[in-house]
């Protein structure tokens, strides 16, 4: 009954520079010593009961998106992957060979999405996203970290943003929106470094490095929504975290200590998030308890949540509903995160007159396979995530619709690749792209 | 051999108990600590409604996504562990320990029920090696600590059996029956039996984050 049978990761290496490269300066030595400061020195009681308490019996293995998607393999089971990684250094003792890091690294960093969505199969109540989140940290303190997302928190480290956006570019972008707008609304400001403003509105440095419209879609919302709003014009305006998931919480306690700083530096009431998971993952839920918050300094609303304010409050009224059938993709980090599964679903019926759920839906959701920093590991890995996607390819096109609503970056990314790839044409939408279109804009030319 | 027995049933009971409460209660105490230490960032979130909440949930037959999509599991589970635990504490002939080492009168189960209950242990302790041993995402994980569990329990309840049955020597198999009984009781606390006293701390831990921070459902 040993894992000899099934290859694992062995079978499925994958070439990564930065892999090779930090598993060539490792030593056994070096290796038992970072095992142990992690396991024994930064973990506790928490990573212990559960390695001790898992009763290996395998019910994860239909929760995850990768076993299903490869046939029941066992290899991508929750459990599977935790008894190829952090059971087995804690087995050992942290006693492996600098080769055994390097698969181990590939399938913390590759091959789960830290998604959580294993937690409803669980009867022990074991946070898989919790040790491979450990695994990852033992990966980032041995230097062994893919390339891509390292090259990301080398930019957090460098600039405070995930893309090397230089402080002039991230304001010339903002600039560069406001202007734009204006040419539909001609009221319309960006407000900058406004103090006791009701709300900072951060994004993630994605959008003004590739997605810069959806600031100017936001512009447009939130003018036109006659709400008191900011962007910051130094850092701390992103509010993305690819060094939560390398493992580097030194860089991402400065990251976040750096947002909520910017957010009471403008004594805003609080801060809203544009439509990315990731991001409100490391504002809501981690950063804060790595700097010693229980709950946080700044009331944090991801864009969901604030859309349905707007709505329901009646400060964006529609002109038209979205008239072509949608079905609604639920962002790991804020339904299983934070619970907006509800609002997720009543702002896309305002906006959209057929909505056709998904088979699971809502918390049961499937996983997109890009998120936890797998899409950031770049195009070594993109065959991955595509292969360990297809009981997510398969649950899209049994909705028969071709316009898939999903409130998330990452969960995009990840989505339009699979529908590319599976050649299920569809596509994919922010809440913010449904809103821009169908509200009504009193101050337009 | 009677001499075996009675020392099994006499000196070595306590120290079965004594090793199994001092054991759980080091383990349960000295983990506590530890995570008061090093998991402050978890142990803050802990809220009893919500851990009451989950704990509830997880212990109603297919109530959650997990048991419903592993049914024979599901039954297996709660059938293998409600029938444990009656045996443990109801079996006529542990009802007359009860009575002589701790003078308590405890309801005994009848006798029919009680054989009917060692033989669905015996079943589902079979049911769990099969799944070991055939179905390939448990069989990939399943390490010696594993079949040591299975074996811990297995071994009581079919010697019980065989004495009850009166199949093979009855001495010898109540010797082993008590003996292999105390060795279960004895490796609750340092084998992975020891998720009976720590799942019910990691299922409301999950259920506090889950409720209290994430305000979604851990089921």
């Amino acid at each position: 009954m040993s894992a000899t049978e099934f290859s694992g990761i062995a079978e499925r290496r994958i070439e990564d520079a930065n892999l090779i490269r930090g598993v060539a300066a490792l030593t056994r030595e070096r290796i038992e010593r970072v095992v142990k400061a992690v396991t024994k020195g930064e973990a506790g009681a928490r990573l212990a009961v559960y390695h001790e308490t898992c009763m290996r019996c395998g019910m994860c293995a239909d929760a995850c998106h990768y076993c299903l998607s490869h046939g029941g393999d066992p290899t991508y089971s929750p459990v599977g992957k935790m008894e190829q990684t952090m059971w087995k250094l804690l087995r050992t003792g942290g006693k492996v060979d600098p080769d055994d890091i390097y698969g181990m690294a590939q399938i913390a960093y590759t091959e789960c999405n830290l998604c959580r969505r294993c937690v409803h199969y669980c009867p022990v109540g074991i946070d898989t996203g919790y040790v491979m989140s450990m695994v990852r940290r033992i990966c980032h303190r041995l230097g062994v970290v893919p390339l891509y997302i390292q090259d990301t928190a080398h930019s957090h480290s460098g600039t405070m943003n995930q893309m090397w956006v230089k402080d002039d570019e991230w304001i010339d972008s903002l600039v560069w929106q406001e202007d734009e707008a204006r040419g539909e609304i001609p009221s319309l400001r960006i407000p900058f470094d406004k103090e006791g403003a009701d709300f900072l509105y951060s994004v993630i440095a994605p959008e003004p490095k590739f997605r810069t419209q959806l600031i100017y879609q936001a512009a447009v919302i939130f003018d036109q929504a006659g709400v008191d709003w900011t962007m910051p014009s130094s850092p701390g305006w992103d509010n993305s975290d690819m060094c939560m998931f390398t493992g580097d919480y030194e860089m991402m306690g400065r990251l976040k200590r750096c947002h909520f700083e910017m957010a009471q530096k403008l004594k805003v009431k609080r801060i809203v998030m544009g439509e990315c998971g990731h991001a409100f993952r490391s504002v809501y839920d981690v950063g804060n308890r790595w700097l010693g918050w229980k709950f946080h300094p700044v009331p944090i609303v991801h864009s969901v949540e604030f859309f349905w304010e707007l709505l329901t409050e009646g400060k964006i009224k529609l002109a038209r509903k979205f008239d072509e059938p949608v079905t609604i993709h639920d962002p790991c980090n804020i339904i299983r995160g934070r619970g907006l599964m509800d609002k997720l679903r009543e702002v896309t019926h305002a906006l959209c007159s057929n909505v056709v759920e998904m088979s699971p839906t809502r918390e049961h959701n499937l996983c997109c396979c890009a998120g936890g920093g797998v899409i950031n590991c770049g195009p070594p890995f993109k065959g991955v995530r595509l292969a360990g996607n297809k009981a997510k390819a398969d649950q899209l096109a049994a909705t028969g619709v071709h316009t898939v609503v999903a409130p998330c970056h990452n969960c995009h990314g990840g989505l339009e690749d699979i529908i590319h790839h599976y050649k299920l044409g569809m596509h994919t939408k922010f809440l913010g792209d449904l809103i821009y279109d169908c509200m009504e804009k009193p101050g337009a030319a | 051999m009677q001499q075996l027995y009675n020392f099994a049933v006499g000196p070595l009971a306590w120290v079965a108990w004594a090793v199994f409460l001092g054991g759980s209660a080091w383990r349960i105490a000295s983990m506590w600590a530890l995570a008061r230490k090093k998991d402050m960032n978890a142990v803050a979130y802990m809220d009893v409604r919500f851990a009451a909440r989950s704990m509830a949930r997880w212990a109603t037959p297919f109530a959650t996504l997990g048991w419903r999509a592993n049914p024979a599991v599901t039954v297996a589970t709660f059938s293998f562990h409600t029938a444990l635990v009656l045996l443990l504490l109801f079996a006529p002939g542990h009802a007359v320990l009860w009575d002589y080492a701790f003078g308590v009168n405890v309801w005994s189960l009848p006798e029919g029920i009680a054989d009917v209950l060692t033989v669905l242990v015996i079943l589902l302790c079979g049911f769990f090696a099969w799944r070991r041993l055939q179905l390939p995402t448990v069989r990939y994980v399943t390490r010696p600590m594993d079949w040591l569990v299975l074996a811990l329990v297995a071994v009581p309840v079919a010697t019980a059996f065989l004495a009850k049955q009166q199949i093979g020597d009855n001495l010898l198999m109540s010797t082993l029956h008590v003996l292999s009984g105390e060795a279960t009781l004895m490796a609750l606390p340092f084998t992975r039996l020891s998720h009976a006293l720590f799942s019910p701390f990691t299922r409301a831990y999950m259920g506090s984050e889950f409720g209290g921070v994430r305000h979604c459902p851990d089921w």
